[in-house]
């Protein structure tokens, strides 16, 4: 009766579509001061721009690949192509977009999801935006959603000098480097003081070049008392050599402010994914990260959070999947630098097939921060003996009167619970992804609608032939 | 004799190659109520188990259901032809609330998917019977419940599913006084008005009171060592089980 069924990887066909790579323009692969000047020139960068890329690369020369976390040994540099373009620029109309790219987003709903419930969309191919749109009346409240090329050499400049790479500065890590000097595409925010965008803002982004890499730089900018709900996407079809995905985020939420950042991650199991994230907020403000990581070969991503100013909150929802032959190294990290902060970090882990979960917590809580507040809750779950999880916390309290909490908790499916659900007529299959998406369902429940129906046909996939 | 609804002939049942259950036979007609009683430890709720088809016991011999062998086959199966078990400890699934899994059940056993808004009807209906608060279906399946409200939930089930066999075990163990009230009106609601059968695995009386029985059989060490009718049930309530215990070892 039991029918054992191998399932390789879940259906991505709708992922897994590769577009014809003609018409492309891209550097060689490596890494060099002409490959860098050649990506300067052609996004006909600031100065300033030109020597911090260039400066970066040095940078990037300097630091050594981190030896504490999952193998990136195949991940090799001077085989990763970091820019690849189109032959167009990009569009604020849809009709613009090449056709083949047009199809890609498509199918992966973008358009659709634009017309019914989003304020703006980005959609990144390979090295640059494709496509950018805000609508009308979010642009008339003074919110800036573009490209961040275009943004430097606009009204803006100033702001963006000012704020590039300063909460992730290129000395943080050799893939903050690399992103410095090779980055290309992602977004610019901007809300104005006090506005409130209604609904969320979403950026999604591509990677279809083989042996490539995406280097998106996100910065966003929450004004004093303003609030705004960013959603990131992105995918890649499977190719058998290595992508590397480095992307940079940056979020600066003012004071009384509130910014929450919603991510699905659905890379290809080529995927290295060395992804980094930052935000600063200010007295009173709020920020909110929810998190999903499902694709991808190699992770290490942990969203980090300083609460800089007095009475500043953060919450973090997560959730990792790690299939056959993935490796995923998340978590999360706070640094408690004002009075009365606190910090809420809830995460899920599945591994399975043996796949590889690891969740790391760094909670940090600095001398000046009193009463300092922060919960960390890690939960796992493994689909059978081959799969791991693991739980890393590490915590820095130097305040007296910190209340700090840790749970991590490892659990399989219990046959007994399949059993109670089979006895009401629920076959073996559906009886386990009920329960793993019970599992997943505080996450699910934080994603906007279409990802969480999203997000459980994912794991339904998943388990498709699990039962044996 | 009404052609039985269930039958089971010669059944053994052994949990890692340790016997539990020896040569049990039984016959339950469609609609009728039979008690089992036993000394605890005696196998009572193995058999519920093994009935229901748990994977943790391996049966051998004839179970007949509705005249189809069903042993070998998944519970799940058994369910989708009319059988259900009351679970003596329910379990928790978190995240899976008590509303979407009973719709899920409902659609799956039928396999008409019904109309939301329509179930939650029904269900309320039901729920309100039971005293079961409204907010309780947005709750995990059976997560945060009390023992009383757990052993409602699963009767919740029961008359929402309409079973042919019911089998409850120990359905009143642990219970108020109220909630056993509640559980016995729901149990004799599927009794009378829905003609379920029934198999109820009990150590007291308190939920039989309201129900009409029609067979008592006395299990000791494994095996039914006795059969009566509806008189037996007093009759262990004032005397207990060392006769039947003696019967055994004769």
């Amino acid at each position: 009766m039991k029918e054992k069924t191998q399932v390789e990887a879940i259906d991505r066909s709708v992922y897994d579509i590769r577009d014809a790579e003609t018409g492309n323009w891209k550097v060689d692969a490596g890494l060099t001061e002409e490959i860098i000047e050649q990506i300067s020139d052609e996004k006909n960068d600031p100065d300033w721009m030109r020597a911090f890329r260039l400066h970066c690369l040095s940078v990037y020369r300097s630091l050594r690949v981190p030896d504490w976390g999952p193998s990136i040994e195949g991940l090799d540099m001077d085989h990763i192509v970091t820019y690849v373009r189109r032959g167009k620029r990009m569009s604020n109309t849809w009709e613009e977009v090449p056709q083949d790219i047009k199809d890609t987003f498509e199918r992966l709903g973008i358009p659709e999801a634009e017309r019914k419930s989003l304020a703006g969309v980005g959609a990144q191919y390979d090295s640059e935006l494709v496509y950018h749109n805000v609508r009308e009346e979010v642009a008339a409240q003074g919110v800036i959603y573009t490209d961040l090329e275009s943004a430097m050499r606009g009204p803006y400049a100033d702001m963006i000098r000012e704020h590039f790479m300063k909460l992730v500065p290129p000395t943080d890590h050799k893939f903050a480097a690399l992103h410095g000097a090779v980055w290309s595409g992602g977004s610019f925010v901007y809300v104005p003081k006090n506005v409130e965008v209604a609904i969320p803002l979403q950026s999604y982004f591509r990677l279809n070049a083989k042996g490539a890499g995406q280097f998106e730089h996100t910065l966003i900018i929450v004004d004093e008392g303003a609030s705004l709900h960013f959603i990131e996407g992105c995918s890649a079809p499977k190719y058998n050599v290595a992508n590397l995905h480095a992307g940079c985020v940056e979020l600066f939420v003012g004071k009384n402010a509130k910014l929450r950042y919603s991510t699905i991650e659905n890379w290809s199991k080529n995927m290295y994914n060395l992804n980094t994230k930052r935000a600063i907020v200010e007295e009173g403000a709020r920020m909110e990260w929810v998190s999903g990581s499902f694709g991808s070969h190699v992770s290490y991503l942990y969203p980090m959070t300083i609460l800089k100013g007095d009475r500043s909150q953060m919450e973090f929802t997560g959730i990792t999947f790690a299939g056959e032959g993935q490796n995923l190294d998340t978590g999360a990290k706070v640094v408690h630098q004002g009075s009365d902060t606190s910090s809420y970090v809830n995460t899920k882990s599945i591994s399975k097939s043996g796949g590889i979960s690891t969740f790391r917590s760094s909670v940090v809580v600095t001398e000046n921060a009193r009463r300092a507040k922060s919960a960390v809750s890690c939960e796992s779950l493994m689909l059978d003996d081959q799969s791991r999880s693991d739980t890393i916390p590490a915590m820095d309290i130097r305040s007296g009167d910190a209340d700090i909490g840790h749970e991590a908790q490892i659990g399989r499916i219990s046959d007994e619970a399949v059993f109670y659900l089979m006895s009401r007529g629920i076959s073996e299959e559906d009886a386990r992804a009920m329960i793993v998406s019970g599992f997943a369902d505080n996450v699910s429940k934080e994603l906007p609608l279409e990802y969480a129906v999203e997000m459980n046909n994912l794991i339904r996939l998943e388990m498709k032939g699990t039962v044996g | 004799m009404a052609e039985a609804l269930l039958q089971a002939e010669h059944l053994n049942v052994s949990v890692e190659d340790k016997q539990i259950l020896f040569d049990i036979g039984l016959n339950i007609a469609p609609g009728e109520t039979h008690v089992l009683m036993g000394p605890n430890g005696a196998g009572k709720s193995t058999l519920g188990y093994a009935l229901m088809g748990s994977p943790r016991y391996k049966t051998t011999g004839s179970l007949l259901f509705k005249g189809e062998e069903i042993v070998g086959l998944p519970a799940d199966q058994r369910a989708k032809k009319g059988m259900f078990l009351s679970f003596q400890e329910p379990l928790e699934v978190p995240g899976l609330s008590l509303e979407s899994f009973l719709r899920s059940a409902v659609s799956e056993r039928t396999g008409v998917k019904v109309r939301p808004w329509e179930f939650r009807k029904q269900m309320r209906k039901v729920m309100e019977l039971l005293e079961i608060s409204p907010e309780k279906a947005e709750r995990g399946l059976n997560v945060g419940f009390s023992g009383g409200e757990k052993k409602k939930a699963e009767i919740l089930q029961m008359l929402l599913f309409r079973p042919d066999l019911a089998i409850l075990d120990e359905t009143d163990s642990g219970l108020d006084v109220d909630a056993v009230r509640l559980v016995a009106e729901g149990i004799r609601t599927y009794q009378q008005e829905a003609g379920g059968a029934l198999l109820i695995i009990t150590h007291s009386t308190r939920i039989l009171d309201p129900l009409r029985i029609d067979r008592t059989h006395i299990m000791v060490d494994g095996s039914l060592v006795y059969e009566g009718d509806a008189s037996l049930v007093a009759k262990v309530n004032e005397s207990g089980y060392d006769e039947f215990i003696a019967m055994k070892k004769a």
